[in-house]
């Protein structure tokens, strides 16, 4: 069966080892996109360098200095005696928040009346300014409560919502986005690649005289992608260990399951690599499709902004991406690790992508220059 | 009468308004070593990617090894080989692995792959050049080895497209050697060429202009058809005659 499938494998992976483009995109992308994506969307604000005026010095105004401090949103990084002070430490950017308690902060609490707190928050970062004033907000309702409980004469609070957050307690972004990175980045690089090697081969001239040998459509199709199955496994396993060590990312699955079904990944987003080089005819335009077909998939798959947030028609356009199904599982598998039982759809979904993607493109292929 | 290597009957093909080929009645006899002449454009390279099954023709038929290359142009390749007008070896890899790939591909395997790779090598003296990146090789070794990669699976017919150009006098003549001992052993060689000298050493010719044949014979005969001058004057008056 496939009686030529092995010597252009055999071929394509001499190629792939001595062309340094490939090797760069290999090892480069990862890296680089790990980098970039990995600390610019590091959205979690946490340790707000912050300086605090303690106008009161009092008990209570350690108290609530101490409730901020709590929150671990805030980090303390010095304390100041003055406005002066204060706005230099700010606009120096020594500090992003700082914390006022006023004179009559003490007064004003055992007197009954509303006891005020100055938060004041560097803007020019919106999200770090953000995550300040929804701590700062949260700091004082808890307050507020307590003081009202106790005047109340109860003993505890009326309520409490018990927030558990499943999966990823600490709230931590790149727990979210490192493991969608490697779907991201397989897709960028695989789809390339591909694209670019077939090409590549007609641009140069060899196409002409591989396609007068009996070699099959199939043969040489699958001959082509089958070497950067191996680079696909190594990009992941490179993102996967820069994520565990750097990122911090618990890596919590069946990391064997997760090779598998990247496996199928990996293998649908050659196929996609196949057909567009189907449809184009120099590196150039392999290079712009490929990107054409990435963003979509970057975008509608739910990387970066959640699919629960987008317009219905985006969603539905999502579900023929296939990063859409592999993000589902990768994230499935880290985080919540959870097996196939709950994911067999996604991977017979991608599996389907790989089959149909390769099966369009044998069509298309013609072993004519027509 | 014994079945022809290559016939063709009307062969046509056509690139939108452009006729490239046109109504080619032409028949190539097994062993022959077989010149197609013309001037640049007319039509030589389409001809014979048609016989290849590269491109389809637009009207007529052809048959190669009694094989018709519409109907079965896989059957078709599996019996000729073919060296491009433009050199397509995989400059990227050495001539050892350029060659062990086309055996692959052609179905070669094990000892009898191996024996074959060393009997190519031997014939066309590229032992030394083994290790060697193709895309390092000088023209006239990298035509050799194309050559050499064309004839891996021992084919019956040679389909060779310019398979000189650019290459140095002597070069040229040792790879016309090589052509003249593999028609002796019986494989039928149609060759393009613009060289004149090279065209004298074909068994007989077929010249094209624009598309289609305005001569054929031995280049005696060819010759003697513009009254008996040298090759080179009757293709030039010849194709003077037929464009204007
Ligand atoms: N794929 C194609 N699409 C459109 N026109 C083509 C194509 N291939 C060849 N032609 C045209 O067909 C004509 C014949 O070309 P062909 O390459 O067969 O000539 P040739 O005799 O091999 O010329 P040369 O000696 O320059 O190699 C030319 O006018 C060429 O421009
Ligand atoms: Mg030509």
């Amino acid at each position: 069966m496939m009686p030529h499938f092995w010597p252009m494998f055999r071929k394509e992976f001499i190629q792939m080892r001595r062309d340094r483009l490939t090797f760069a995109m290999m090892v480069g992308v990862p890296v680089l996109q790990l980098l970039v994506f990995g600390y610019a969307i590091q959205t979690d604000v946490r340790n707000l360098p912050a300086v605090v005026l303690d106008e009161s010095r009092t008990p209570e105004s350690r108290e609530i200095i101490y409730a901020f401090q709590n929150t671990g949103n805030f980090r303390i990084v010095a304390y100041v005696d003055g406005r002066s002070a204060l706005d230099r430490a700010i606009a120096r950017g020594d500090a992003q928040a700082a914390i006022v308690v006023p004179y009559q902060y003490p007064r004003d609490l055992a007197r009954g009346r509303t006891a005020t707190l100055q938060i004041i928050v560097d803007a020019s970062d919106p999200l770090a300014s953000q995550a300040a004033i929804a701590a700062a907000g949260a700091v004082a309702q808890i307050r507020n409560l307590v003081i009202l409980t106790h005047a109340a004469g109860r003993a505890s609070l009326p309520l409490e919502a018990r927030v558990r957050p499943r999966y990823n307690p600490g709230l931590r972004s790149p727990n979210y986005i490192v493991p969608g990175l490697v779907g991201v980045i397989l897709t960028m690089t695989m789809v390339l690649i591909t694209a670019m090697a077939i090409v590549r081969e007609r641009e140069r001239g060899t196409l002409e005289q591989l396609i007068v040998t009996p070699i099959t459509k199939t043969e040489l199709m699958l001959g082509k992608i089958a070497p950067y199955v191996g680079v696909g496994l190594m990009q992941m396993t490179a993102v996967l260990i820069l994520g565990r060590f750097v990122f911090d990312v618990p890596l919590t699955g069946n990391l064997l399951l997760l090779y598998g079904v990247s496996l199928v990944f990996i293998i649908a987003s050659l196929a996609l690599g196949l057909f567009v080089s189907t449809l184009v005819r120099t590196q150039q335009q392999a290079m712009q499709a490929s990107f054409g077909f990435m963003l979509p998939n970057i975008l509608l798959s739910g990387f970066m902004f959640p699919r629960q947030a987008m317009p219905e028609i985006a969603q539905w356009l999502g579900l023929l991406v296939p990063l859409t199904y592999f993000l589902k599982v990768v994230r499935g598998i880290l985080l919540k690790g959870v097996g196939l039982e709950a994911l067999w759809r996604e991977v017979l979904v991608l599996a389907g992508f790989a089959v149909l993607l390769i099966a369009l493109s044998v069509r298309r292929f013609r072993k004519t220059l027509d | 009468m014994t079945q022809a290597a290559v016939e063709t009957r009307n062969l046509t093909r056509r690139f939108g308004a452009l006729t490239a080929v046109r109504q080619l009645t032409l028949r190539i006899e097994e062993g022959e070593v077989f010149g197609l002449l013309g001037p640049n454009g007319s039509g030589k390279t389409t001809t014979i990617r048609m016989l290849c099954g590269l491109l389809e023709p637009s009207e007529g038929r052809a048959t190669v090894a009694g094989i018709d290359v519409t109907a079965a142009p896989e059957q078709v390749k599996q019996r000729i080989g073919y060296m491009a007008q433009k050199v397509g070896l995989y400059e990227d890899l050495t001539t050892a692995e350029n060659l062990d790939f086309y055996a692959g591909i052609y179905g070669l395997r094990g000892a009898a792959k191996q024996g074959r790779l060393a009997q190519v090598a031997a014939f066309l003296d590229l032992g030394e050049r083994l290790g060697q990146l193709a895309g390092e090789l000088s023209g006239g070794w990298k035509q050799r080895l194309a050559l050499a990669c064309a004839l891996i699976h021992e084919p019956a017919l040679l389909f060779l497209d310019e398979p000189t150009a650019g290459v140095d006098p002597a070069a040229r003549r040792r790879f016309w050697r090589t052509i003249h001992a593999l028609a002796q052993a019986g494989t039928t060689v149609l060759v393009t060429t613009h060289y004149m000298e090279e065209a004298e050493q074909c068994g007989r010719l077929a010249m094209m202009s624009r598309g289609h044949l305005i001569a054929l014979g031995s280049p005696a005969e060819v010759a003697a058809q513009v009254g008996g001058r040298t090759l080179e004057d009757a293709f030039v008056i010849l194709q003077e005659r037929d464009e204007r």
